[in-house]
């Protein structure tokens, strides 16, 4: 089994994951309250990987990072190097495909906290920052775990986006799913097979984790 | 001077609030208001979409104002003019919500201490220790809101709100549903932290029997307006509009025609719809032929089997009962006077005259028990 390309998954849902909850979070927050009346055109952008053909996303991602693009230049610039077919051009492409995974659960359960008890917070004197941290995340808990979950395992199992920003070079952009691809172009169906069931058991492990969370199997804090 | 006088206008809250709010497929809906209230307990009452929620919200900066201008004290929180606009964690105004708003993740302990972050530690913890014990729930710290009865919980919401050392205090129906010895408890414990801080604080209600337990100074508000203000008596023994009146519990609104005055008695005949019944009533401003609206209690009606003599009464009404109808110790009586009129009785009374459906009864009403309302 090619451990190389598990734990490089592993890695890169990881960081996606982390940097999502990151940027997620003010994203979510202000999808969440603002009362702009344009908000529904940012709703779109954030949902649009959803709809969108990963390959279509990766293109435009690659053609971005490329050494002419805007993305690969200002890299270059910065770094000395091109951002396409490297780990953090995986990471930055990932994050834009994995989004919609992390904001929307975030946006629904920071909706679902009871807005008098965020009234009350700043009756009491404090500040919206503060309210978000003592009131609106603890109340959120359950849709922050289902955020950081559900991009883990869609970065995870991501494939177009992948192939397209990353293509295939061991150890660097070689993920699962790409080994898993591999395997079956050359015909090596067994090792094939136990990928693909590791990469099985993982989403299903991840997924239960996010049911459980939401269907209050356990919670952080006595129910009501 | 008397130090003291200074002391109490210092402390007013004076608000003058103009309010647009618009809701789809509905008129828009006007606060238009102007308000005065002086340390103590003052209390807004009116019927529900009176606008009381938003007026309170305006006060504490959750809502913003068209136009207008919030003072307490000296300090002014919002002026329209001058674009004076203190963001609601910076006003010192607590807000009970009548949904109390208690962080359920939080015990007892860390709600109360939520708005005390700028205190020490220890100055922290004694004023916490404070407020419980003032409010009788000392024993609560570690339990989070979902394991403490309803009436904790009120007292936890006001403790939270109080130990900020807060400039005004504004409840919205915060005793609702709880019974009454349970709120005049809650009351007397909110009256007794309020005798030494003195300040203003904003009740509201559209519950008459709070009105009566709290009442030191009523504003009756109804559509975004204020309708009268003063002393609980004269606001909701005489209101003025029938809205109002519903909500004070004048349970019989009839309309009728003025007939004829009587200026050297004070009183005028009103003849209900389209019926022969007549009413003398306190004199309003009308005409003879004019319409009016009449409001009266159910409980200022007596009832009598026979036709009563010798009474001062000027009103005594021919009628029939058309139903009784038992609501724990209270009975509603129905009497066909040509119009229906409500009648408050007691079951004693009803075994002691055998009262039944059917039955021909007298009513009697005193002439100032007729109020005229628009």
């Amino acid at each position: 089994m090619n451990m190389e390309a598990l734990f490089l998954s592993l890695r890169l849902a990881c960081c996606v994951s982390a940097i999502l909850l990151v940027i997620g979070m003010p994203v979510a927050y202000w999808l969440a309250y603002s009362n702009w009346r344009g908000k529904f055109l940012l709703e779109s952008v954030v949902a649009l990987p959803l709809v969108l053909p990963p390959t279509v996303l990766g293109f435009y991602a690659l053609v971005a990072m490329g050494p002419r693009g805007p993305l690969g230049k200002l890299w270059s610039a910065l770094f000395g190097h091109g951002l396409a077919f490297t780990f953090s051009g995986l990471i930055l492409a990932s994050v834009l495909y994995s989004f919609p995974f992390a904001v929307q659960p975030l946006i629904a359960s920071f909706e679902s906290v009871d807005r008098k008890l965020l009234d009350a917070s700043a009756v009491l004197g404090a500040g919206s920052l503060r309210t978000f941290w003592r009131v609106i995340l603890p109340l959120s808990l359950p849709g922050v775990v289902t955020a950081i979950v559900l991009s883990f395992a869609h970065t995870l199992g991501e494939f177009g986006v992948v192939l397209m920003v990353g293509g295939n070079l061991a150890g660097v952009t070689r993920t699962v799913s790409i080994d898993i691809y591999d395997h079956v172009q050359s015909l090596e169906y067994g090792q094939a097979n136990r990928m693909a069931l590791v990469l099985l058991v993982i989403s299903f492990g991840v997924l239960s984790v996010v049911y459980a969370v939401n269907r209050r199997v356990w919670t952080p804090w006595t129910a009501k | 001077m008397d130090p003291l006088d200074g002391e109490v206008k210092s402390a007013m809250l004076t608000a003058l609030i103009r309010k647009e709010l618009r809701k789809a497929g509905a008129a828009p809906f006007i606060l238009d208001i102007s308000i005065e209230v002086p340390p103590g307990i003052t209390i807004l009452f009116g019927p529900s979409g009176a606008g009381k929620s938003t007026l309170l919200d305006c006060i504490a900066g959750l809502a913003l104002p068209d136009e207008g201008r919030i003072v307490v004290g000296g300090a002014v929180l919002f002026d329209s003019a001058s674009a004076a606009n203190l963001p609601a964690q910076k006003r010192r105004i607590a807000y009970v919500f009548q949904t109390l708003a208690l962080f359920p993740h939080l015990t007892v302990e860390e709600n109360v201490a939520y708005g005390l972050t700028h205190l020490q530690a220890d100055e922290r913890a004694k004023r916490i220790a404070e407020i419980l014990n003032a409010f009788r729930v000392e024993k609560l710290y570690k339990q989070k809101p979902g394991e403490i009865s309803g009436g904790e919980k009120q007292r936890i919401a006001l403790a939270r709100s109080l130990v900020t050392d807060p400039c005004v205090l504004l409840l919205d129906e915060p005793l609702t549903g709880l019974d009454a010895e349970l709120k005049s408890a809650i009351v007397d414990d909110l009256r007794s932290w309020n005798a030494a801080k003195r300040i203003p604080i904003l009740y509201v209600t559209h519950s008459r029997e709070e009105v009566d337990a709290l009442g030191e100074r009523v504003i009756a508000i109804d559509y975004g307006r204020v309708v009268t203000a003063g002393a609980p008596m004269d606001v909701l023994d005489a209101p003025r509009r029938k809205r109002l009146a519903q909500a004070a519990g004048f349970e019989n609104l009839l309309d009728g025609t003025v007939l004829d005055l009587r200026e050297a008695d004070g009183v005028m005949r009103v003849r209900l719809g389209a019926t022969a019944c007549e009413l003398e009533v306190p004199l309003g401003y009308a005409a003879a032929g004019d319409r009016v609206r009449v409001a009266i209690r159910a409980g200022d009606i007596l009832l009598a089997t026979e036709h009563p003599r010798g009474l001062s009464a000027r009103n005594v009404i021919e009628g029939r009962i058309s139903s009784l109808e038992s609501r724990g110790t209270m009975v509603i009586a129905r009497v066909d006077c040509g119009v229906t009129l409500a009648v408050h009785i007691t079951p004693g009374a009803v075994r002691a005259l055998e009262l039944a459906a059917g039955r021909k009864v007298w009513l009697v009403l005193k002439t100032h028990s007729c109020h005229l309302v628009e």
